[in-house]
């Protein structure tokens, strides 16, 4: 399964007490998170975020003064044995994608890993990752 | 008829007349008026006179105007020295209104106002309304703060004067700030140019695009501000900015304003005597030259000031204004020589860190400078808030922009200077003066 979705990325310092504050705001919003990643520099960090209801998050986050944004990203199915990743890569590599950051869901599907993928332009990773 | 007057081809509307005095006039009233208040001074205040008695100054020395920089200096240490009402030079009984300054440091400092120098300022605020194009026909909100602050009732009194509607908006309850902008019609504002850019922002959160509004001018004081911060307003809200000049000490508001060809702000000069002077030596500097700004009060009776030591660094523009007015301008303050602070010896000003933020295109205006002593070390720390669309999801980008806001700090200050990207909304938005520099440093 090769599939775009909408993660919510938001910029975060880091400070004690601001990630916190980030999913409490989705947890009062009724957001449910499917899977969460930080990626972090010395002052901030940006959260990356797969909800069920992503245009939900983005909502309840401006309201509560929270800088977010909506990125597509690719969820790829990967198959649970060796050299599936590699596999991956390869057809990335050959159709000249460029993968800017990969994490995995706490899920997956078909009883098989789904991991999601950043690249430059989406809609072009989907086609060749298919 | 009204929108011809004080226009550059039009007729001088009456009340502005001072404006557009011959030289030789301005001077004689400047003459006149400067010996009867330095008479007035020296017999009824006991510190003008111990200073001026030190200087070995009588008042029948004071002929001209050109004598004025034989008195002696006020400094703002004065005005505390002698709270709360040491300086005032009638008895209280002719006091119609007291101000008095925030007072961050001790005691506050206190003006009082007689009947005739409430009439004097409200007429140098009218003065500065109608060389912003205002006439009796607009719609005035007043959002800088009501109350011992100068700059709402003052702001009110002169508005009021012009015959204006005036909104007594005062400051805070951002929202309905712009309910009132909106419904009420208000064609112009005046607040802190930092509020005003805190309102775009507030209307932009609630989907309300200003440049919709009837508001046309925007009369913004009380704090130092760029021109970066006039392009922003001006492109976000659709209205022309204008500068307007005060300082309790000396009135209030009013003092001098911009006309509309925005080129230096026009001292009120038969009221309020500019000098500029070298700010470690108090020499006076001849026109053209940087200094700090000295300021003289010529027609105030309750609370005369003899050059007064402002702190806010600039030049007089002795060139005639191309609005025909003959007072004359000094340029825009865009420092203080109090508020720069020095860093491994060399002396920077915030107007500095912020020319070099407004040229990073994904740079806000809300930033502030936080001054920390790490080991025995200085160290400026600069935080700034972006624009929303530059909150990337990119770490590798966010950390080339603030390596690029970073080199064009250096390239200004010529230090290194840390920069920190923080969340929007993180910089308190301030309703007065907004505070630029965070000073954490125990020496």
């Amino acid at each position: 399964m090769t599939e775009i979705l909408k993660q919510v990325s938001v910029f975060l310092e880091n400070t004690p007490g601001h990630l916190r504050k980030v999913c409490s705001v989705l947890a009062d919003a009724g957001v449910n998170l499917q899977t969460l990643t930080l990626a972090e520099s010395r002052d901030y960090g940006i959260v990356r975020i797969i909800a069920d209801t992503p245009e939900g998050a983005i909502e309840a986050l401006s309201k509560a003064g929270i800088a977010a944004k909506l990125i597509d990203v690719v969820a790829v199915e990967v198959a649970d044995r060796p050299g599936a990743l590699l596999g991956i890569l390869d057809k990335a590599a050959q159709g000249g994608l460029n993968l800017d950051y990969m994490y995995a869901m706490t899920r997956g599907i078909n009883g098989n890993p789904l991991m999601i993928m950043r690249f430059g332009d989406a809609q072009k990773a989907a086609e060749i990752l298919k | 008829m009204d929108c011809n007057w004080n226009d550059k081809y039009g007729a001088i509307n009456p009340d502005s007349a001072l404006d557009f005095l011959p030289r030789e006039q301005l001077r004689a009233l400047q003459s006149q008026r400067l010996s009867a208040m330095v008479a007035l001074a020296y017999e009824n205040v006991p510190l003008h006179r111990k200073r001026m008695d030190e200087l070995g100054v009588k008042p029948s020395d004071i002929r001209s105007i050109d004598d004025i920089s034989k008195l002696p200096f006020t400094q703002k240490t004065d005005l505390r020295d002698t709270y709360p009402y040491g300086l005032f030079a009638v008895p209280l009984s002719e006091i119609v209104r007291l101000h008095a300054s925030s007072g961050t440091t001790g005691k506050p400092i206190v003006v009082g106002y007689t009947r005739e120098d409430m009439d004097v300022w409200a007429g140098a605020l009218k003065r500065c309304l109608l060389m912003f194009g205002l006439t009796r026909a607009d719609i005035v909100q007043v959002s800088f703060g009501y109350g011992l602050f100068t700059g709402g009732l003052g702001l009110h009194g002169g508005a009021e004067a012009l015959g204006c509607t005036v909104i007594p908006a005062s400051g805070g309850n951002s929202e309905r700030q712009l309910m009132m902008l909106k419904d009420f019609c208000a064609t112009a504002m005046a607040c802190t140019p930092s509020y005003f850019i805190h309102l775009i922002d507030t209307a932009q959160k609630l989907g309300l695009d200003m440049r919709s509004f009837p508001i046309k001018v925007g009369v913004f004081g009380a704090e130092p501000w760029s021109d970066q911060m006039r392009k922003y307003i001006e492109q976000n809200a659709g209205i022309e900015a204008f500068d307007i000049y005060g300082l309790s000490e000396i009135a209030g508001p009013g003092v001098g304003g911009e006309c509309r060809e925005h080129d230096g702000i026009h001292i009120l000069e038969d009221n309020f005597y500019p000098e500029i002077v070298d700010p470690k030596t108090g020499e006076p500097l001849p026109d053209g030259e940087e200094g700090e700004l000295v300021l003289t009060t010529l027609g105030k009776r309750a609370m005369p000031i003899l050059r007064y030591r402002t702190h806010d660094i600039t030049s007089i523009i002795a060139e005639p204004c191309a609005c025909g007015r003959t007072v004359r301008r000094i340029r825009r303050i865009g420092r203080r020589s109090d508020d720069m602070f020095i860093i491994r010896g060399v002396n920077v000003f915030p107007s500095q860190i912020e020319a070099a933020l407004m040229r990073v295109a994904e740079c806000s205006p809300h930033y502030r400078i936080l001054l920390e002593r790490k080991r025995d070390l200085d160290s400026v720390t600069v935080e700034v808030e972006l624009n929303p669309d530059a909150y990337t999801d990119n770490i590798a980008s966010l950390e080339a922009l603030r390596k690029r806001i970073q080199a064009s700090i250096m390239n200004i200050v010529n230090i290194k200077i840390d920069v920190r990207l923080v969340e929007a909304g993180k910089i308190e938005r301030s309703e007065g003066k907004a505070k630029r520099v965070v000073d954490l440093r125990k020496i």
